[in-house]
């Protein structure tokens, strides 16, 4: 039996086509979601994220306790701020990627993926106990509503006084936003500019709605998970469970940077992670030619020969071509001419840099 | 709930079949329900006119932003049209799956089975949806 959050009767009458995700019904899309994620990189979109996982570190050693269970450098980040990060296994796999905000000196809210959050608090408590640290899953105490798109500042305004311009990308604040506490976050998925709010569920509605009375008039529109992941995939953005795996290192992933060595004393994987072999395979955007798609799990060739495997892939709304991410063998990608195994077809591909998609700032 | 006109023929996979009962040639195509199900229709990719078909096979695609499905040929027979608009325009599968969205047509050959009627084919959705 999958969960719902606190909006699930919106989406109905919204006319959502709900899907089961991690566990969740989770709206899909609302109606077209080319126009939804049209929608977010023209003006604003609206997404129920609640099913994403809340866990609290508090204590005098939160940040000591972060810096020991995960790969970053927590105990550094100031107040009000917020850290892209990871969770790895001794052996350096990737458990969840996460994000990290730092409330209040001692209250560290992590925020982790809905089909790793239970795992993600259990490994935390227990990489914690040598530390004056409590870890605590607070998931069912938050709904999470994110607005995004170029116009979110601009409706986020008209429902609060915090100083939105004063907040900066990976930044976040308790703030009021229609009356409703939140903690207001300038982070997102999408590659747009936007905002996140963690409410209390008793709250989402009255906030969702008021959020989206106050778009109206810019275009915001509501926005299902089929638009989010056609966004963060035009942003290069990498998805647990496609890009990211257990089997992965975050320096497979090109995201060796997070991994923080030079932080004091030592974090799980950090051995594992040091000692590792130069990836012999990179992640890799990739433009189809044609108008077929490369989905996740399709072969990329070369010459026949399978080189590499298709993480993530949709039709492209902004290049108007189909785009995906792939692990590609690094003498392959050397040697050019790809070619990705649609169900039997080898059709042309083109390696680009990632992300597909940059804002214009 | 999405529309099903009572005078189509259905398939299991979701497709129309128009012009049965005048027995020479009919027209495909996908269902609403199947359109909506799938969501923004990307990609279509038709058979070839003049190729032979027999019924149940794959002939063509239909390509979401989220997912593929296979177009199977709902009677035998040789296609004998296609639709290029929804070739240029795959939209037209949402917009208008029982009219400008159609697929292509076939002279049939020999007698069509495992077709459903109207009531049947809402009774088939009304279980999935």
């Amino acid at each position: 039996m999958s969960r719902s959050t606190p909006l699930r009767e919106v989406h109905e009458s919204l006319g959502a086509t709900l899907t089961d995700f991690a566990g969740w019904q989770m709206p899909l899309r609302y109606g077209s979601e080319s126009a939804e994620h049209n929608a977010v990189r023209t003006a604003a979109g609206l997404f129920d994220l609640s099913h994403m996982g809340e866990i609290h570190v508090t204590g005098p050693q939160a940040g000591e306790a972060l810096d020991y269970a995960l790969v970053g450098h927590l105990s550094v980040l100031e107040p009000g701020r917020a850290r892209y990060t990871m969770i790895v296994t001794e052996d350096g796999g990737v458990l969840d990627d996460l994000i990290v905000y730092r409330l209040a000196p001692e209250d560290f809210l992590v925020v982790a993926n809905a089909s790793n959050y239970a795992r993600v608090a259990q490994e935390l408590a227990e990489r914690a106990k040598p530390y004056d640290a409590r870890v605590e899953d607070r998931s069912d105490a938050y709904a999470l509503i994110a607005i995004q798109g170029p116009n979110s500042t601009a409706i986020l305004g008209r429902l609060t006084d915090a100083d939105l311009d004063g907040l900066k990308y990976y930044a976040g604040l308790p703030g009021e936003v229609a009356g409703f506490e939140v903690l207001l976050a300038r982070t997102g998925y999408t590659g747009e500019d936007g905002f996140e709010l963690f409410v209390r569920p008793e709250d989402a509605v009255p906030l969702w709605n008021a959020l989206s009375e106050a778009g109206a008039d810019l275009g915001l529109r509501p926005c299902g998970l089929s638009a989010r992941d056609t966004l963060r995939l035009e942003a290069g953005m990498p998805l647990y469970g496609n890009e990211l795996t257990a089997e992965m290192t975050p320096f497979d992933a090109g995201l060796g940077r997070i991994v923080k060595f030079d932080k004091p004393g030592d974090f799980v994987g950090k051995a594992a992670l040091s000692g590792r072999p130069a990836p012999d395979r990179r992640l890799v955007g990739l433009v189809a030619r044609g108008r077929r798609v490369p989905r996740h799990g399709y072969p990329v060739t070369r010459e026949g020969e399978v080189v590499g495997e298709v993480t993530s892939g949709a039709p492209s709304q902004t290049l108007g071509k189909p785009i995906a991410m792939a692990y590609v063998s690094a003498d392959a990608l050397e040697k050019g001419g790809l070619t990705v195994d649609i169900r039997g077809s080898q059709e042309p591909v083109d390696v680009v840099d990632l992300p597909f998609y940059r804002r214009s700032k | 709930m999405s529309s099903i006109p009572d005078e189509l023929s259905y398939t299991k996979e979701h497709e129309w079949v128009a012009g049965l009962d005048d027995g020479l040639t009919v027209t495909v195509g996908v269902t609403a329900f199947a359109a909506e199900q799938l969501g923004d229709v990307v990609f279509v990719q038709v058979p070839e006119v003049g190729t032979n078909v027999e019924a149940g096979d794959a002939v063509g695609e239909v390509e979401s932003t989220k997912s593929v499905s296979d177009i199977y040929a709902p009677v035998g027979g040789e296609i004998v049209e296609t639709n290029q608009a929804v070739v240029d325009d795959p939209s037209l599968v949402n917009s208008d799956p029982y009219g400008e969205g159609w697929l292509f047509r076939v002279r049939v050959e020999g007698e069509p089975e495992d077709l459903l009627s109207a009531a049947e084919y809402t009774t088939l959705t009304s279980g999935e949806s």
